[in-house]
């Protein structure tokens, strides 16, 4: 279980302060989470704030109950805590097999590597020796992303906008590997997606807008307001039939 | 050869005897083992120190083992090493060298290559510089490499320095010739107070010539590194040129390009990227559960592989 408690979050903008999360508190220990709300919201850096890649400026961070707030980025993914980044990162010379390997945190035969990609959509055969590197699309790196988070299996993983650049390959696909994800490692995943299908797999859905938790309340209750502009639903949200 | 010696050897060359292939072993200035074959033919050199190694035309995928060590301080020499490569030889040439030192006094080996490459041969040339010892005698590499290639061959080479050299300037000349294509990759990695120069001079005199050079460097600590390249495009060609070097801690990195084309159809681009390891390369593997100095560990590994 996950408890964020009055987390914010402050840079220096220039010479003012800047707020970006705004005593921010929540607890979760549903195993599947949907995190939605508009581009500038906060959602990513509610994600690294759990990651340990940003640190609160004020507030606390619990796992299971210990409190990790100090914890650095290896010590909380070593406690089981993963994250599939938004823009995933390029490496030269380091191959698809090298980071699935060290996503295993074990050295993994070759064929294990590739059931992990086939996962992901990917023809291992074709991307196992590839580089992570400029040769490689967005939506390809995105699925690799994944394919690590699923290597690592850990009781906690945050996926920020999975869907983004992975166009042409289903989305069931996708809601598949969430749900065998969660099956396996008995703890939750947390999705920040504006697509109606991931939202609609959600036991929960947070809306976070304006550095704040708007909404928090079962799936059934915040995705028809959502989904219903006419009563106040929100243009961030990309429903079946839009696609802007 | 001692035990000290066979494991610099090692370090350097994967050369075995049950290989039976051609191979001059050069340990603190003498031929300590050579071996020759019906198609490739090692000549001491009368004049100077160094050998001639003459490759018959048509050999097809043989290998030539030419490794130096040096394990005596205070040793420095001069060699001469030249390669005759005959028309359609297709052939791995494994250069390298090693130096031990443990006393207080400089050791340093120069070495000159020239390589004469026939039509349409092939060359794939692997060389390895590598120094250790708790000695505060300096060891040094400087090696100079002329390749001269005739229409249609091809010449794959590939340097790596990746520890214990404290000194190194790199020459390396290329005359490329009609449809002749070099392909150059240079790794260096350099810590402590260390420095590195090298230098690309390449002439693309022959009609479709081509070269590709590729740095990939890592500077740590206090050490200094300088990349100079110089492409030359006297006809219709293409030239390329790249250096990509990650700096760390004080080091300092300098790259110099120049491109010159003499011909309106010549193509020439030069790339160079300086520096740090990106902030977010090292965050994703920590997020992987890597501590932050196993993350810097697998990200030079890779960039200099
Ligand atoms: N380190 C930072 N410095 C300055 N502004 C930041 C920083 N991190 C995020 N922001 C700003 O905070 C806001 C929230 O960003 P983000 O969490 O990425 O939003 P979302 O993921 O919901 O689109 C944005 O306006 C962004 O520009
Ligand atoms: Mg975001």
């Amino acid at each position: 279980m996950l408890e964020l408690k009055n987390i914010s979050f402050e840079v220096n903008d220039k010479e003012d302060k800047k707020e970006i999360l705004k005593d921010v508190t929540v607890k979760i220990d549903d195993r599947f989470i949907a995190i939605t709300g508009p581009n500038g919201g906060g959602k990513s850096t509610l994600a690294k704030i759990i990651a340990g890649i940003e640190r609160p400026t004020r507030g606390s961070i619990l796992l299971d109950g210990v409190d990790i707030t100090e914890k650095n980025i290896t010590e909380r993914a070593r406690l089981g805590i993963s994250y599939a980044f938004q823009q995933p990162v390029r490496f030269k010379g380091i191959t698809v097999k090298d980071v699935i390997t060290l996503a295993a945190g074990k050295h993994i035969c070759t064929k294990e590597a590739c059931t992990y990609l086939s996962e992901v959509g990917l023809c291992a055969k074709d991307y196992i020796d590839r580089e992570v590197n400029e040769s490689l699309s967005g939506g390809e790196l995105k699925r690799i992303e994944i394919a690590m988070t699923i290597a690592r299996g850990t009781k906690l993983t945050v996926f920020d906008e999975p869907e983004a650049g992975i166009d042409l390959w289903s989305f069931q696909n996708l809601i598949k590997v969430f749900e065998k994800l969660y099956k396996s490692v008995k703890g939750s995943v947390i999705i920040i997606s504006h697509q109606e299908r991931i939202l609609n797999v959600a036991e929960k859905i947070i809306l976070v807008s304006k550095g704040r938790i708007q909404e928090y309340d079962d799936k059934n209750k915040i995705l028809p307001k959502l989904l219903n502009p006419a009563k106040g639903g929100c243009k961030f949200y990309k429903g079946d039939a839009y696609h802007g | 050869m001692d035990n000290q010696q066979s494991s610099l050897l090692k370090r350097i060359s994967d050369w075995n005897d049950k290989e039976g292939s051609a191979v001059n072993i050069r340990a603190n200035g003498k031929s300590v083992i050579r071996n020759t074959t019906e198609n490739v033919s090692i000549l001491t050199k009368e004049d100077k120190e160094g050998i001639d190694i003459i490759i018959k035309p048509g050999t097809k995928k043989e290998n030539v083992h030419i490794p130096v060590i040096i394990s005596e301080s205070g040793m420095s020499e001069l060699v001469y090493n030249d390669f005759y490569i005959g028309d359609n030889a297709d052939v791995t040439i494994i250069a390298g060298c090693g130096i031990h030192n443990d006393g207080d006094r400089l050791s340093a080996h120069d070495g000159i290559h020239t390589f004469h490459i026939g039509k349409n041969a092939r060359v794939k040339y692997r060389e390895k510089h590598y120094g250790e010892g708790e000695g505060s005698g300096e060891r040094i590499m400087n090696p100079q490499t002329e390749v001269f290639m005739d229409e249609g061959s091809s010449m794959d080479m590939e340097t790596v320095q990746i520890k214990g050299v404290d000194s190194t300037v790199r020459i390396t000349r290329a005359v490329v010739g009609k449809e002749a294509k070099l392909d150059i990759k240079e790794i260096i990695m350099t810590h402590g107070n260390q420095y590195a120069k090298t230098q690309f001079e390449v002439d693309l005199n022959g009609e479709e010539s081509g070269v590709h050079v590729v740095s990939r460097s890592v500077a740590k600590d206090n050490s200094k590194q300088f990349f100079f390249s110089k492409i030359n495009g006297n006809a219709k060609c293409m030239g390329h040129s790249e250096c990509d070097a990650i700096i760390m801690d004080q080091a300092c990195v300098s790259a110099i390009p120049e491109v010159t084309a003499n011909n309106v159809e010549a193509q020439l681009i030069h790339e160079a990227a300086i520096g740090k390891i990106a902030g977010e390369q090292i965050m994703k593997l920590m997020t992987l559960g890597l501590t932050e100095s196993e993350a810097e560990a697998q990200i030079i590994n890779g960039f200099l592989k």
